[in-house]
């Protein structure tokens, strides 16, 4: 993986700002994933970590100009899913 | 001011690592740990593509996040009643704990500050690159891990294939689930052929771009695992009879390829110049199967008795 | 000139995912912080999506983009469906 132009660029300091903004972000929702009080809503923060790395995913690899990134966000999104499904069938009377 | 920048996103990403590896650990709450583990792992594979690690933050999405995440939350439902965790009971055992956790800490730092000391020198990077042309794939990593360190992704997939028979040996599959909704049913009918294609992508791309029979292998389990999660029972394996079989087919390929090259002098595991990217991707496929088999059973928690793929329709069956 | 458009898309989606995380956070109960949360899929990562695909290199680069974004649409969409049920059913139990 070669760092493109951008890194140095004005436009990759633009949206090394837009990273770290976006973890800030996340970090916040962690904390619903720290309170709960339930599990869903636990796994509503999970799913919201979920879509922020693929944003995160996404930005990283526009800036490093390294597409295998968008492999990673693409199974994080699968796998997302995959958990929400597992957490979601937790059905202890139903079956 | 990139520097400046890139520091605090590395200060902010270990720190909320820390945070939430601490809280998962130390909560007394079942469900919120286990919560907390899977959002750990999800953060870890970001920790990952920081670092510049495709290959890792794969795998740590598709295992550590996904699959463990399934594994710990099955683990749950077969034990309602200790969702709250008792409490510690030998003073002794805590303090030995302690001490071999802070022993282990040290350990891990000395190691960190040599490695940080070393600079110039011999490293894996420089050697990999040097020799990259000789071992019949452009990705390094699995350079490493299919011709250079070959023997060790041997023991490995040894490693997992025991690990399943302790497995196996616990007893028969945890019981299964009934009919899905609509929503769910939907999303499993999507999902699975998407997952699959994907695991297939990741074990060809392997060779030249980040990718892998782990991940592949991985990925595959995870589109069992919903299978399972959507009623049928077996999870998409085939038979008993078949899946030992495909079970085994890692370790056996491996090492058959491995024989079959010393018998003919050029030793084992040595690859012949222009067969090294043949044989790697065909090891690879196997231990694909090999490994989405294992982990697909581990799931399950072993042989299930329906003897047919058709969803499990009895309501509420318990067995 | 294309950089600073898809740079104030990204900015705006990531305002999308605050909003989202806000609300996560602040509102009262499961059911409206899923809401919360969607938008934060949505927009949020749509606009990042966007943006991001203006700089990309290549147009193929930019379609896999758009397929991501649409693959968490529809997998949250759900997701969210799935939580809302098994938190409704759960409640019913109590």
């Amino acid at each position: 993986m070669n760092d493109s132009g951008l890194v140095n660029s004005l436009t990759g300091s633009a949206i090394t700002i837009c990273v770290l903004a976006l973890l800030v972000t996340l970090m916040l929702g962690l904390v619903r994933a720290l309170q709960g009080p339930s599990l869903e809503d636990r796994l509503a923060a999970v799913l919201l970590l979920g879509t922020g790395g693929v944003a995160f995913l996404l930005l990283l690899a526009v800036l490093w100009s390294a597409p295998a990134l968008l492999d990673v966000a693409l199974l994080l999104a699968l796998l997302a899913a995959v958990v929400a499904a597992a957490m979601t069938r937790q059905e202890s009377r139903r079956d | 001011m990139n520097a400046l920048l890139w520091t605090l996103l590395d200060l902010l990403l270990a720190a909320m690592l820390l945070g939430l590896g601490w809280a998962a650990v130390a909560t007394r709450d079942l469900k919120r740990g286990v919560a907390l583990f899977i959002a750990f792992g999800l953060l870890l594979a970001l920790a990952w593509a920081r670092l510049r690690a495709p290959d890792l933050a794969l795998a740590e999405a598709a295992i550590g996040a996904g699959l463990a995440g399934a594994l710990l939350l099955a683990a749950l439902r077969d034990e309602p009643r200790h969702e709250k965790l008792a409490a510690a009971h030998s003073r002794a055992g805590l303090w030995t704990l302690n001490l071999l956790s802070v022993l282990l800490a040290v350990v891990v730092a000395w190691a960190l500050l040599c490695a940080l000391e070393m600079g110039e020198g011999l490293r894996l990077a420089g050697a990999v690159t040097d020799h990259i042309g000789q071992s019949g794939v452009s990705n390094p990593v699995t350079a490493v891990l299919l011709n250079f360190r070959a023997y060790d992704t041997l023991l490995e997939l040894a490693v997992i294939l025991s690990a399943v028979l302790g497995v196996l040996a616990l007893g028969p599959a945890r019981r299964g689930y009934g009919l899905p909704g609509p929503v769910l049913g939907g999303l499993i009918r999507w999902l699975v052929p998407l997952l699959i294609v994907t695991a297939g992508y990741l074990l060809w791309v392997g060779a030249h771009a980040p990718g892998g029979a782990f991940q592949a292998g991985a990925t595959l389990a995870a589109a069992a695992v919903l299978l399972r999660l959507g009623g049928v029972d077996r999870a998409g394996l085939p038979a008993a009879a078949v899946s030992r079989w495909l079970l085994a087919a890692g370790l056996l390929v491996f090492l058959g390829v491995g024989l079959s090259l010393a018998g003919l002098g050029y030793g084992f595991l040595q690859y012949p110049a222009g067969l090294a990217g043949g044989l790697i991707l065909v090891i690879e496929s196997a231990a694909t199967l090999s490994i989405a088999v294992a982990l697909a059973l581990a799931y399950v928690g072993g042989w299930s008795r329906s003897g047919s793929t058709q969803p499990d329709s009895t309501q509420g069956g318990s067995h | 000139m294309i950089d600073f458009i898809a740079i104030v898309l990204i900015v705006t989606g990531i305002g999308f995912f605050a909003v989202g995380s806000i609300g996560l956070l602040r509102l009262p109960d499961l059911h409206s912080r899923l809401h919360a949360l969607t938008k934060a899929d949505n927009l949020g990562l749509g606009l990042v999506t966007l943006g991001t695909a203006l700089l990309a290199g290549s147009l193929a680069t930019a379609i896999k983009l758009l397929l991501i974004w649409l693959l968490v649409l529809a997998a949250s969409a759900a997701s969210a469906n799935l939580i809302a049920r098994h938190a409704l059913e759960r409640g019913d139990e109590r």
